[in-house]
């Protein structure tokens, strides 16, 4: 019941980008806004995503766990239009076309600079490795793969998200001028969730003691 | 029978003129303050409401063509609604819209620009005595901003040279430092302390006397909108955008090169001279090419943003690399 409404929700900052883009409603730089929004919208379903564990810890509403392979998989669809947005608005549109738009230079010469840019740039290489990090988890995203991996394995591999988050928040500081506000903000958000892992880790670590151990063995 | 109609208002309770528009100025500024708080949580600026272009204003008279302007036909400025929604003014806030939105606090009359300094004729000035006898001059203009957006703007305004000349400076004047108005009531972006206020610019004096250095009073004919500076603004357009100080309330002629806002902030990313130039690259972004707003494909920056021409040989002998 819950589940369709959620992905429809998702998908509403989406149906406005496109709605504000095509009526004119987004600013005189729309190709930044789209840049931009797509990339805040990551950050907040990957804040949403890790926020799912410690709101089950917390209020016990383990039904929660239904959603977070969705907001995941929202996560890494921002993310990957945000990749896309910055490929055909920044690099793209910067190119020479020595050989007209359609032509194979076109493609050689994309792939160089983008890839030059995700080298020489700082906070696009962050950016760019915190999009990566997410390709692994949503290809282990299905039940198949789960079962394949086996469940302590994907459990491993999927603590990913952790450096996708902390990545994803690095790279919005880099970017931003000087108003640090907002990544702030994000930093705040992904510190505390991830700071909420290990103090419950560590509350609820079994400890073995002296009398219990052995008894529970035996 | 007598149908007696009391007067329901006593005249006590009327409310005075000038109180009523003092709360509605509160309200306005309340409000604004509100927004910008709000836009600054949900940092989805845009989802908020949409930028307003400003109104237009009051037309300005006798402004004559200049041949220091672009050929409007070769380089068509940017819509209205482009430069008066899309600028950074960090007094309003952070956003490229939040001029447009809250900048409608800014009271530009009456305004007076203190000059002080190394000069003879250190007063401070009403605008109206800084326009009396001045010809205004329609200039159009590329501005580049340091972020690799770009429009094509027709400022309306004079020579800061003319105005220099006024001032008097003596022979120990080697720079110019302006100052921008820092009122928080006016202003509710400076109430964050995202950048060291007032805001403070700087040219040396040759750049200053440059008759393509000009201080601006216009935009498309018409008294400058507050976004964009009101009612007084600098534009020197080899050079990049945040170097165009707006709503100046002071002019000091100094002899030592003043520390301007942006270096002061980031001295690594942002220089005293901030010329426009595609081979020195902003730390973490190109400086090579350019979006002109309202194009899909990007441009290649020129140097000195094109006018290189006329303003090269203020450089000649100087590493740009260096002195960025």
């Amino acid at each position: 019941m819950l589940k369709p409404l959620v992905f429809v929700a998702a998908l509403g900052p989406l149906a406005w980008l496109i709605w504000a883009a095509l009526t004119g409603n987004l600013s005189a730089n729309p190709l930044s806004d789209l840049t931009n929004e797509t990339g805040v919208w990551t950050l907040r379903f990957v804040c949403i995503t890790l926020a799912i564990t410690p709101l089950r810890r917390l209020t016990g509403w383990n039904a929660a766990i239904r959603f977070r392979r969705m907001t995941g998989l929202f996560a890494f669809f921002y993310g990957t239009l945000h990749f896309l947005t910055y490929v055909i608005a920044d690099r793209f549109a910067g190119l020479d076309f020595p050989d007209g738009i359609i032509a194979w230079s076109t493609v050689r010469n994309l792939v160089k600079s983008v890839g030059e840019d995700i080298y020489k740039r700082p906070f696009i290489t962050v950016g760019f490795t915190a999009w990566t990090s997410m390709v692994p988890l949503a290809l282990t995203s299905t039940a198949g793969m789960i079962r394949r991996l086996g469940g302590r394995r994907w459990n491993q591999l999927h603590r990913l998200v952790y450096l996708t988050g902390m990545l994803g928040v690095v790279h919005y500081w880099w970017l931003v001028k000087a108003d640090v506000r907002r990544p702030i903000t994000y930093g705040l958000v992904v510190g505390a969730l991830l700071a909420f892992r290990v103090y419950w880790t560590r509350a609820h670590a079994v400890r073995p003691t002296a009398t219990r151990a052995p008894a529970a063995r035996a | 029978m007598l149908i007696k109609r009391a007067s329901d208002i006593r005249s006590s309770e009327i409310t005075d003129r000038k109180l009523y528009l003092n709360r509605r100025e509160f309200i306005q500024a309340a409000t604004g303050t509100a927004a910008a708080a709000a836009v600054g949580v949900l940092g989805s600026e845009a989802l908020v409401q949409a930028a307003q272009p400003a109104p237009h204003g009051r037309k300005l008279e006798n402004v004559k063509k200049s041949p220091l302007s672009l050929d409007e036909n070769v380089e068509k400025p940017n819509k209205w609604e482009d430069i008066t929604t899309y600028n950074n003014y960090y007094e309003f806030g952070t956003d490229k819209d939040s001029p447009s939105r809250f900048a409608r606090s800014l009271k530009p009359e009456p305004w007076t620009v203190t000059v002080d300094g190394e000069c003879t004729k250190k007063a401070a000035w009403h605008l109206e005595d800084i326009l009396k006898g001045q010809t205004l001059e329609e200039r159009i203009y590329r501005h580049r901003c340091v972020e690799a957006w770009s429009m094509i703007i027709p400022w309306v305004g004079f020579p800061l040279a003319d105005f220099i000349k006024r001032c008097e400076p003596t022979s120990k004047a080697k720079y110019i430092e302006f100052t921008t108005l820092l009122d928080s009531k006016q202003m509710p972006g400076v109430r964050s302390p995202v950048l060291r206020w007032p805001y403070v610019e700087g040219l040396r004096m040759d750049e200053a006397m440059h008759p393509l250095t000009i201080l601006v009073v216009g935009l498309y004919g018409e008294v400058l909108p507050n976004q964009d500076g009101a009612p007084l603004r600098l534009a020197v357009p080899w050079k990049y955008g945040f170097k165009h100080i707006k709503s100046i309330v002071k002019i000091k002629f100094m002899e030592k090169a003043p520390l301007n806002t942006w270096q002061e902030s980031a001295p690594s990313e942002y220089g005293f001279y901030a010329n426009v130039n595609p081979t020195v690259d902003h730390p973490r972004w190109t400086q090579a090419s350019e979006r002109r707003i309202g194009e899909f494909f990007r441009r290649k920056t020129l140097m000195f943003n094109g006018y290189g021409e006329q303003v090269a040989s203020l450089y000649s002998g100087m590493d740009l690399k260096r002195n960025y």
